[in-house]
């Protein structure tokens, strides 16, 4: 005895498994290099883990060493979200303002397209060693400069104080990325509406806040939460300026922890990496990872939630 | 509460499971050692050197040892630091290294304490060597935690004082100097002013001026690290008190912290001809026993001269000695090679011979006994100077510890606060790294 509904059950049945079939290859992906780790990384950061002895449960020691007994994770939390809100701003400024610059330009615009863009290519580690070079308070052309202007010569990355404007500047120099993204906004304006402006009396400074910002708002949401993410996974450019500055850039064996000067380069993938691989302990570079993923998470669903009064569009 | 149950035995059953697939991975052995070391066999040989010359120097002497042992066949990886050879060791497999040697004395705790080396106190019993006879007592220390010897020395750091003798001739100044006091005055003498620079320093004091680091400093005021109950002693032993004030009050006569930091910031790579004793721009230099060959072969072009560390004014019959540490060499506890893994080991690290030559080639003071007082070894007078080191009987190391080096530097952390005035209070300051040391040690057990 089959019930009337059965072939409908079947057809149902044999739809959900095509569907599923269909999405496998992402259900897949998404199982191996995301919920998988994801609780690996949740289990390991309850556990005492060197990777070599079993992982034995420890309850919430990792988590109180992290919040209360190291030294650096209070350090590595406030440099990261100097990054996140400075570093961010001024790079986003930046970009949009030579992407500006470079759509008004009337010849050779292609020859500054191209310098600007030039930077970005350069490899981090490359990069990074040219800005401190540049940057050497005792031999570097800026300061050189600086002094023979009369004016105070800072010690940028040997100095606490001007190690992260420095890492700032070098953001700065590698704007390219970003100045691409915004000439292609901007390009994409349409003129008549600047036109319509400029009969209605419109300056300039009016035309770029109705017009330009509220037609590449999306682009500069956009541009915030890539740069919020890149931010919050800033390692070879602190570290490398770090141990280039304090001199440390392999030896006789003696061990060099990241950060230099003071602490004030460490960023939090720095301190993942450090108690992970250099120390071993991986349970609580778990914590640290979850930390940096729900620090991530939170900014970007706060920005996400906020684009109303980013984007102008009042949703 | 069914439904609430079976979701519970389903988290707890894939916990279990992550739990089991994650130590599947971790690459334990744990048997005993039961390959034949008289088969044919490949072992896969990492070390830390990069340097030609000194690569050239590591495959001389594995050649050696493959002339000597034909059966066995050493692949050779160069260049590599702890951090690449405890991920290898992690995940072992095929290709993982059998047998490794570190630079970093400072991780021996952390590859005993953790089993990702193999005990060697077996295989010394086996080749029936005693090692107290063949390995100097330091070496021992430091290559061991805790009785579980998962080490063994692979040549010897011994640190000391190199300096520019044309200097020292140009300033008067006709000897080394044995104390504190007179080093103080030394590196006054020979610091030469040029506007708000120097035109040559005496000597770089901050404790990133490469290798005078605060251990290497401390050695001089023979600490202890930790007291007879295992907890940190920074605080209790006044080694470290007057260690850092000693220093503190050097780099304010040699023109303080900030102006010495931006002169240090013009130095070349330590490794490279660009160091600043090889140009001149520092008058001594605290150092291993490299530097004056490797200063002769950047083309120094003034008159080397080496000596120990001066000690402090009140133990100036203790002159001579300094601190010591060196390369380690291991067997991975992965390995399914142990046994002829020893015999590379054995070899390298107590064959008088093969040690001499590895000594010769790479200018580092020998690791045995023996090999230390071998006609065969070659000794100019500079290096003479960190054989005698090495064989003083108060020369010492810093402790192995579960957490490796973190202890070091936890300590030089709080010693670059003192050293540019940060640290208002010094033994406060002391006390409290002592307890952040001693969290990081229990976190480690």
């Amino acid at each position: 005895m089959t019930s009337p509904s059965s072939p409908l059950r079947a057809k149902r049945r044999r739809s959900a498994l095509r569907t599923a079939a269909f999405m496998s290859p992402w259900l897949i992906g998404f199982a191996v290099f995301f919920a998988y780790p994801l609780m690996s990384t949740v289990y390991f950061s309850f556990t005492k883990y060197d990777g070599f002895r079993p992982p034995v449960l420890n309850g919430l020691d990792n988590w109180s060493y992290v919040f209360t007994d190291s030294p650096m994770f209070w350090p590595a939390m406030r440099n990261t979200l100097w990054l996140v809100v400075v570093m961010v701003s001024c790079r986003v400024v930046f970009g949009l303002g030579i992407g500006l610059l470079i759509t008004k330009i009337k010849t050779g615009a292609g020859i500054f397209r191209t310098l600007f863009y030039l930077p970005y290519l350069a490899p981090p580690v490359a990069a990074t060693l040219g800005f401190v070079f540049l940057l050497n308070p005792g031999t570097g052309p800026v300061n050189t400069g600086l002094e023979a202007l009369g004016l105070p010569a800072p010690g940028w990355f040997t100095d606490p104080d001007w190690s992260k404007p420095a890492l700032t500047a070098l953001a700065l120099w590698g704007v390219g990325d970003l100045m691409v993204i915004f000439m292609a906004a901007l390009l994409d304006v349409p003129k008549e509406q600047y036109e319509a402006a400029e009969l209605d009396g419109a300056g300039s400074w009016a035309r770029f806040r109705h017009i330009t910002l509220p037609n590449i708002s999306p682009i500069i949401l956009f541009a915030v939460v890539t740069g919020v993410i890149q931010a919050m996974q800033y390692y070879t450019q602190p570290l490398v300026a770090g141990k280039v500055a304090a001199g440390q850039i392999g030896g006789s064996g003696q061990q060099v922890e990241p950060g230099y000067p003071d602490k004030s380069t460490l960023t939090l993938p720095q301190l993942v990496y450090n108690l992970g691989f250099q120390r071993g302990d991986y349970g609580t570079a778990c914590v640290l990872a979850l930390v940096l993923f729900a620090l991530s998470m939170a900014f970007t669903a706060l920005l996400l939630r906020r684009r109303g009064g980013l984007i102008g569009t009042g949703d | 509460m069914p439904g609430r149950s079976r979701r519970l035995t389903t988290l707890a059953a894939a916990l279990a499971a992550i739990s089991a697939l994650a130590t599947g991975c971790t690459g334990q052995s744990g048997a005993a050692a039961s390959d034949d070391p008289g088969k044919e066999v490949t072992l896969n040989f990492w070390h830390g050197w990069n340097e030609p010359r000194e690569v050239k120097a590591i495959q001389d002497n594995i050649a050696r040892f493959e002339k000597a042992h034909p059966n066995i066949k050493v692949k050779v990886t160069g260049n590599m630091t702890d951090e690449k050879i405890n991920q290898a060791l992690r995940a072992g497999g095929a290709k993982a290294p059998d047998v490794v040697s570190s630079f970093s004395t400072d991780s021996v705790g952390k590859f005993c304490a953790s089993g990702a080396f193999a005990d060697l106190n077996p295989f010394l019993a086996k080749s029936g060597i005693d090692k107290t006879k063949v390995i100097p007592k330091t070496l021992l220390e430091y290559t061991q935690f805790n009785g579980n010897q998962c080490t063994l020395p692979l040549l010897n750091d011994a640190y000391g004082l190199v300096y520019n003798k044309t200097a020292f001739a140009a300033a008067g100044i006709t000897t080394p100097p044995v104390t504190w006091s007179e080093f103080v005055a030394d590196a006054q003498t020979l610091t030469k002013q040029s506007g708000d620079t120097y035109q040559q320093l005496g000597v770089m004091p901050t404790f990133h001026g490469y290798e005078t680091t605060p251990m290497r400093l401390a050695a001089q005021w023979s600490p202890a690290y930790f007291g007879a109950d295992g907890k940190s002693n920074l605080a209790k032993d006044p080694a470290f008190t007057k260690m850092l004030t000693a220093q503190q009050d050097l780099v304010g006569k040699l023109g303080g912290y900030d102006k010495l930091e931006k002169f240090r910031s013009t130095f070349g790579d330590e490794w490279s001809p660009e160091h600043p004793f090889h140009k001149g721009l520092v008058a001594m230099q605290i150092d291993g026993e490299w530097r004056a060959a490797m200063a002769k072969a950047a083309g120094a072009t003034f008159e080397i001269g080496t000596a120990p560390m001066p000690v402090p004014d009140d133990q100036r019959g203790d002159y001579g000695k300094g601190y010591l540490s060196g390369t380690i060499m291991g067997i991975a506890s992965g390995s399914a090679k142990q046994n002829a893994a020893w015999e590379l080991v054995k070899y390298m690290t107590t064959d008088t011979d093969a040690v001499v030559a590895f000594a010769n080639d790479i200018h580092n003071v020998p690791s045995t006994l023996a090999a230390l007082d071998s006609p065969k070894l070659q000794v100019t007078p500079e290096f003479k100077t960190f054989l005698d080191i090495a064989r003083h009987p108060k020369s010492n190391t810093t402790p192995a510890q579960p957490d490796g080096g973190t202890y070091q530097l936890t300590f030089a952390d709080f010693a670059y606060g003192v050293e540019k005035g940060a640290v208002p209070d010094l033994q406060a300051g002391l006390a409290k790294t002592d307890q952040q040391i001693d969290t990081d040690i229990a976190k480690a057990k």
